[in-house]
C-alpha cells in the first residue's frame, strides 16, 4: 500500500510531462521552425492543395507516369484501393507464394501491352513489385524513362521533352550519401498536367 | 553494393562508435548521482514530484521491492491505457471522430504497449485518435522503456556491488535525463525532414487525376522520435516506418536506425564503467557486434541478389523490392531491419513477410537470441544470463568453481539464469505448437507452405522477445491471437526480468573472491569466442527444429523453384 502514492504520483507527473507536455510543445515548436513540413508538405497547383509531397498517389491513365504497385485496401469495402493513405499496407505476399509470381507476371503483361516498343529486360523489378507502405512516392529513373512512349502517345508531348522532364526531376541520393536516385511520380505528373492544362 | 549503401552502414557504425563512450559514461553519472549538465533545469522539477508523492531520492529497495514496484506501476499503466482506449470516443483531440476500442483489442494493445512490445493488431491511422496516439500510447512509449531500463540499472548496480536504488527515482531519471532530451532532438530532425507534427485534422486532397486522397496527419514526428529511442516500435500507421509519413527520406531512415541503437549500445559500456571492468564490456560489445554484422549480411546479400523465381522472368534489375520502399534501397532497408530486430524495437521499414527465407532466418535469430544489444537494459540482462551460463560451462570443463566479476557462480545463480533462458523457448515453442494444433490458430495464416508456419512462429517469437514486429500476413486481429500473444508478452516481459533481478541481488550478497592466477578470465578473444559459441550452440539446439520447418524449408523449396 505504501506503493500506491508514488505509483499514482509519478505516473501523473510523467504523464503531464511526456504524454501532454512533450507532444504539444513539439507541435508548437514545429509550427515555428518548420511550418510547411509540420503541416504535411502540401503541394499547391493553382492555389489548391493537390498533394502531400511524400505520399504517393495512384495514376492509372496513360497520360501520366505510373508509380509502383500498391496493395492498400479500402477500409469500408475491403476491396483494393491503391495508394489509400488512410490504410497504409504492403501485400505481405511471401517469396514462394504463387500469387506473388502471378501478380508480377500480370503487371509485366500490362506494361508491355500499354507501352509501345517496351521489352521485359527494360522493366526494373521495383515497377512491378508492390511497396512496403502502398504509398511509395518514388520510382527509379529507369522506371520513368521506359514509360515515355506511352505518355507521349497519350498526351501528344514529344518524347524528347518528356525525357528532359524526367532528367530534371531526378532527385540525387540525399546529400550525395544516402538512398538512391529517384523520381517523385506525383511531382513529375504535376509537370505533365501543367503542360496539358496550364497552371502554376 | 552501391556507394550509398556503404556510406549508410559506415555512418551508422561510426555514430555508435563515437557515442558509446560518452553516452555510456553519461548514463553512469546520472545513475550514480554524480553531477551532470541537466541537473540545474531538471532537478528542482524532479524533486518537487518526489517530495509531493513520498519518494526519497536517496532510498534503496530490495530486489523484491524493486520488482514489485516495477510490476505494479506497469499494471497501473496498463489499466490506465485500457480505460483510455475504451473511452476514446469521448476523449478530446479526436478530429476524425474515431469510436471506442473494443475490449480484446484494448487488452492486446494495452498489454503490448505496457510491455514495450508494441505488437499492433490495429492500423493506427484509421483506429486511433490523436489523444490515443500521443497521450496514451505515446506516453507508454516513454515510461515502459524507462521502466525496463530502470531494472537494467538496478541489475548493474547489483553487479557492481552497489545497493539497488529506488525504482521511482530510476524510472523518472530515465525519462527526464535520457529519453526526453534525445527525443526532442530526434523529433525536430524528423519534422525538418518532412514528418508531420500538427493537431490539424486529416487532409482531403483532390488530386490532379480527379481522385480524393485522405492523408493522415497528427503529431507524428514526436511519436517517431520516442518510438525508436525507446525501442518501442509501435507504428503511428499500419505500415510503420515504411510509410513515407513516418519515414520520408533516406536520412530519416538513418536517424531512426541510429536512434534505436544509441542507448542499448551505450548500456553495455555503462556496465563496464559501473563494474570497473571495461574490458569485459568491450568483449560483450564485440560479441553482440559480431552477431549484428552477421545478421546484416544474412539480410542484405539474398535481398540484393533477389528472388530466383522472379529473376527467371528476365527483368531489368534483380534486387527483391517486394514490400520495400524505393527511397531506402536494399542497403538502407537492411540496416534498418537489422537494427530493429537486434535492438528489439520492432518497427519496420519494409514488409518482413515478403523477405526471402534466409533474411527471414536472420529475423528469427535476432528474436531467439534476444541479446544483440537488445532493448535498453533488457538486452544486457539477457547477455549476462548467457555469460553466467558460459562461465558455468567453462567451469564444468576445467573442473573449477566458475566466477564472474569476482563472485562465485553457484547453484542459485545457474538455476535462475537457466529459468530465464528456458522461459523464452518455452513461450515461443508452446505458443506456436498450440496455434498450429488449433483450427483458430491456423485460420490466421496468410501465405501457404512453410511461410505460413513462419508467420505463426514469428508472432510468438516477437511476443516473447517483446519485439513487436510481425510477418504481417498473420491475422493478428483474430481474438485467438489477440489473447494468446497478449499473454505471451506479459510472461515474456516480467518473468525473465524478475529472475534476473533476483540473480543480481544474489550476486550482490556474495563475498568477493580475490583474483588469482587460476581465475578464469571473462574478457578478451578467448572468452568472447566461448561466449559466442555457447550462444550459438544452446540456441541452435533449442530452435533448429522450428527453423528447419519454417525459413530453412522455405529456402530449399525456393531454390528448387517450388511455388505454393
Amino acid at each position: 500500500m505504501r506503493l500506491v502514492r508514488p505509483i499514482l504520483g509519478v505516473t501523473l507527473g510523467l504523464w503531464l510531462l511526456l504524454g501532454i507536455g512533450y507532444p504539444l510543445a513539439m507541435t508548437g515548436i514545429s509550427q515555428v521552425l518548420f511550418p510547411s513540413q509540420a503541416q504535411g508538405n502540401l503541394v499547391y497547383l493553382n492555389g489548391r492543395v493537390v498533394a502531400s509531397r511524400h505520399v504517393g498517389q495512384y495514376f492509372s491513365t496513360p497520360q501520366y507516369f505510373w508509380g509502383r504497385p500498391s496493395a492498400t485496401l479500402s477500409v469500408s469495402t475491403g476491396k483494393p484501393k491503391p495508394y489509400n493513405a488512410f490504410a497504409s499496407a504492403p501485400s505481405n505476399l511471401g517469396p514462394t507464394n504463387a500469387a506473388l509470381l502471378n501478380t508480377i507476371k500480370a503487371r509485366i503483361e500490362h506494361l508491355l501491352a500499354t507501352t509501345p516498343g517496351l521489352t521485359v529486360n527494360q522493366i526494373p523489378a521495383s515497377l512491378v513489385e508492390g511497396s512496403g507502405s502502398g504509398l511509395d512516392p518514388n520510382i527509379s529513373p529507369q522506371a520513368a524513362y521506359i514509360q515515355v512512349p506511352r505518355v507521349a502517345q497519350a498526351t501528344g508531348l514529344s518524347e524528347v521533352f518528356l525525357r528532359q522532364l524526367i532528367t530534371q526531376s531526378i532527385e540525387a541520393p540525399q546529400f550525395g550519401l544516402f538512398g538512391r536516385s529517384r523520381i517523385n511520380v506525383t511531382l513529375l505528373n504535376i509537370q505533365v498536367y501543367r503542360m496539358l492544362h496550364g497552371g502554376t | 553494393m552501391s556507394v550509398q549503401t556503404i556510406v549508410t552502414w559506415a555512418v551508422v557504425a561510426a555514430i555508435f562508435a563515437l557515442t558509446v563512450k560518452p553516452l555510456g559514461t553519461y548514463i553512469v553519472r546520472v545513475f550514480t548521482f554524480q553531477p551532470t549538465i541537466l541537473d540545474k533545469p531538471l532537478r528542482p522539477l524532479e524533486n518537487a514530484v518526489f517530495r509531493m508523492f513520498g519518494v526519497d531520492r536517496d532510498s534503496n529497495m530490495t530486489a523484491k521491492q524493486y520488482g514489485i514496484a516495477f510490476v505494479l506501476s506497469n499494471l497501473a499503466w496498463m489499466i490506465l491505457s485500457y480505460v483510455f482506449l475504451r473511452m476514446q470516443g469521448i476523449l478530446p483531440f479526436n478530429p476524425q471522430h474515431f469510436g471506442a476500442i473494443n475490449p480484446q483489442l484494448a487488452f492486446n494493445t494495452a498489454t503490448s504497449f505496457t510491455t514495450n512490445t508494441n505488437w499492433q493488431a490495429y492500423s493506427g491511422e484509421n483506429t486511433m485518435s490523436y489523444f490515443s496516439q500521443f497521450a496514451n500510447l505515446g506516453f507508454l512509449q516513454f515510461v515502459t522503456p524507462a521502466a525496463g531500463g530502470a531494472v537494467g540499472i538496478a541489475f548493474l548496480r547489483a553487479l557492481s556491488g552497489r545497493k539497488l536504488g529506488n525504482y521511482f527515482v530510476d524510472l523518472t531519471l530515465m525519462c527526464t535525463r535520457l529519453l526526453l532530451p534525445l527525443a526532442i532532438v530526434v523529433g525536430l530532425i524528423m519534422v525538418g525532414q518532412g514528418v508531420p507534427e500538427t493537431l490539424a485534422p486529416y487532409l482531403h486532397i483532390h488530386t490532379i487525376s480527379g481522385q480524393t486522397q485522405v492523408v493522415p496527419r497528427g503529431p507524428i514526428a514526436s511519436w517517431e522520435a520516442i518510438e525508436h529511442l525507446g525501442n518501442n516500435g509501435g507504428g503511428y500507421t499500419n505500415a510503420n516506418s515504411a510509410n513515407p509519413l513516418e519515414n520520408p527520406t533516406p536520412f530519416t531512415n538513418v536517424v531512426q536506425t541510429v536512434a534505436m541503437g544509441l542507448i542499448p549500445v551505450a548500456f553495455f559500456y555503462a556496465f563496464g564503467v559501473m563494474t570497473g571492468r571495461k574490458k569485459v564490456a568491450w568483449t560483450l560489445i564485440g560479441v553482440a557486434g559480431t552477431i549484428f554484422a552477421v545478421l546484416l549480411a544474412m539480410i542484405y546479400v539474398p535481398e540484393h541478389l533477389g528472388n530466383p523465381l522472379i529473376n527467371a522472368l528476365g527483368l531489368n534489375t534483380h534486387a527483391n523490392m517486394v514490400g520495400k520502399e524505393l527511397r531506402f534501397g536494399i542497403g538502407g532497408t537492411s540496416i534498418f531491419e537489422t537494427a530493429t530486430m537486434s535492438f528489439t524495437t520492432g518497427s519496420v521499414a519494409s514488409a518482413h513477410d515478403s523477405f526471402l527465407p534466409i533474411p527471414g532466418l536472420a529475423f528469427f535469430t535476432a528474436m531467439f537470441l534476444n541479446l544483440v544489444f537488445g532493448g535498453k537494459g533488457v538486452g544486457l540482462i539477457n547477455m549476462m544470463m548467457f555469460v553466467i551460463i558460459a562461465v558455468f560451462l567453462m567451469g564444468l570443463m576445467v573442473g573449477r568453481t566458475p566466477e564472474f566479476l569476482g563472485k562465485k557462480i553457484e547453484t542459485r545463480e545457474v538455476s535462475l539464469a537457466s529459468i530465464a533462458f528456458l522461459l523464452h523457448p518455452l513461450l515461443i515453442l508452446v505458443g506456436t505448437a498450440l496455434a498450429i494444433a488449433l483450427p483458430v490458430g491456423l485460420k490466421g495464416v496468410y501465405n501457404p507452405g512453410p511461410q505460413g508456419f513462419s508467420e505463426i512462429l514469428y508472432g510468438f517469437s516477437s511476443a516473447a522477445a517483446n519485439n513487436g514486429s510481425a510477418f504481417g500476413g498473420l491475422g493478428a486481429a483474430l481474438p485467438f491471437y489477440e489473447v494468446a500473444l497478449g499473454v505471451t508478452v506479459l510472461i515474456g516481459r516480467y518473468a525473465s526480468l524478475m529472475a534476473m533481478l533476483l540473480l543480481g541481488e544474489s550476486l550482490l550478497r556474495k563475498k568477493t573472491v580475490p583474483v588469482t592466477s587460476g581465475t578464469m578470465r571473462t574478457e578478451g578473444w578467448l572468452f568472447g569466442g566461448i561466449l559466442l559459441g555457447a550462444i550459438v550452440v544452446l540456441n541452435a539446439l533449442t530452435f533448429f527444429p522450428v527453423a528447419a520447418l519454417g525459413p530453412l524449408a522455405n529456402h530449399y523449396l525456393l531454390m528448387a523453384h517450388h511455388l505454393f
